[in-house]
């Protein structure tokens, strides 16, 4: 065991992007504020106990799976139903962690299952902010680590305030805090938008977006999601220029097949 | 206590699909298509969380109209950030607006 601590950011580069990562999530955890304190008012008025809702920010850390199954725990559903939801609501972080994959591969393992405990929506866009310009394989975890370790202590320190005090804030929804998530999402989406198949894609996604969001469980957003990818994927198979990087692509592909059966042997 | 394995088991689901694709990444090689449908993962799946939070703040229906200070936020945020391309005063663009918009302008 040579590999360095997870949670002992010592060198200075690393206090450096740890800071880094935990300055860049501010605006998100102002954002994240008001769903904590929400949720821990709902507890409170619910069959659980305090120290359950705390235990679920502690241990879930998931914001809509922790609303969804305090809505279901209060209806009295079974446990095997609460577990479905959880596992159909945070399928979407299967994407996130495909997409950020290349560039926490060469992380030792247990630096892998952090970040990945820590891997929430806002997690998710301020790391892969970071990461996009970079070449994988480039950037070590401890960007990705402030930024998730800074939003999961906001979200503890939140759920407890809504625990302890939630009834003295009644109209903490209406002051629309959560705009402050909508505001660095853009922030990050829209400089993305360079060339046509990506407005595409968002522009499909967001309106599908809004038209299923009633569906339960967030199967909206996700299928949502599946429609804006796969029209930017129509539209990057037919473009011009294609033929030649999917050949090369393919190639790649085939190589890389090559030395996994290779090593496999 | 029995609450206690309910939230352990949601919390175990719920990091195992956080970290399934981490903890495989060096033994899963994604096929091309694959990776070209992961480019624009962030994107779609971003847009897709703020579009209902932006148009319908207050549930299912639209509300298209100047007095909805989060769309009027949100497209003064898109404005800033297509012109300057900077994240910080995208967000501060966005939050001034917004809390102009619910403080000021629509009392």
């Amino acid at each position: 065991m040579t590999h360095p601590t997870p949670s002992r950011p010592t060198h200075p580069g690393h206090r450096k992007e740890f800071i880094a990562g935990a300055r860049d999530i501010i605006p998100m955890m102002v954002g994240a504020a008001p769903f904590g304190v929400i949720f821990g008012t709902l507890v409170a008025s619910g069959p659980l106990h305090p120290w359950h809702g705390q235990l679920m920010s502690l241990a879930v850390f998931a914001g809509s799976a922790q609303f969804i199954a305090l809505g279901l725990i209060a209806g009295h559903a079974s446990f095997a139903v609460i577990w479905a939801t959880t596992l159909v609501v945070n399928l979407r972080h299967v994407l996130y962690s495909a997409t950020l994959a290349p560039h926490v591969a060469h992380l030792p393992a247990r630096w892998r299952w952090v970040l990945g405990a820590l891997l929430t929506d806002e997690v998710f866009a301020v790391a892969w902010e970071h990461y996009r310009h970079r070449a994988p394989g480039t950037v070590g975890p401890h960007y990705f680590f402030g930024a998730g370790l800074a939003m999961y202590l906001n979200w503890q320190l939140w759920t407890v305030a809504g625990l302890l005090f939630g009834a003295a804030f009644p109209g903490l929804q209406s002051l629309g805090l959560d705009f402050a998530m909508v505001a660095t999402f853009i922030a990050i989406v829209v400089p993305q938008l360079v060339a046509l198949r990506y407005i595409a894609a968002a522009i499909t996604a967001g309106m599908l977006a809004f038209f299923w969001q009633a569906w339960p469980y967030k199967l909206g957003l996700l299928a949502a999601v599946f429609a804006g990818v796969a029209v930017g994927v129509l539209l990057s198979l037919s473009r011009p220029n294609s033929r030649r990087s999917r050949k090369t692509a393919q190639e790649h592909a085939r190589s890389n097949a090559r030395k996994t059966a290779g090593a496999s042997q | 206590m029995s609450y206690v394995v309910l939230i352990l088991g949601m919390a175990v689901i719920t990091w195992v699909i956080r970290a399934a694709v981490f903890v495989l990444g060096d033994r899963l090689v994604f096929p091309p298509l694959v990776r070209t449908a992961l480019g624009f993962v962030p994107v779609t799946v971003l847009t897709a969380i703020i579009v209902p939070m932006a148009v319908s703040p207050h549930g299912a229906s639209a509300e298209l109209t100047w007095r909805n200070p989060q769309l009027v936020g949100a497209l003064a945020a898109v404005a800033v950030s297509a012109l300057t391309r900077r994240p910080l005063l995208t967000i501060a663009a966005g939050l001034t607006v917004f809390f102009i918009w619910q403080c000021v302008v629509l009392k």
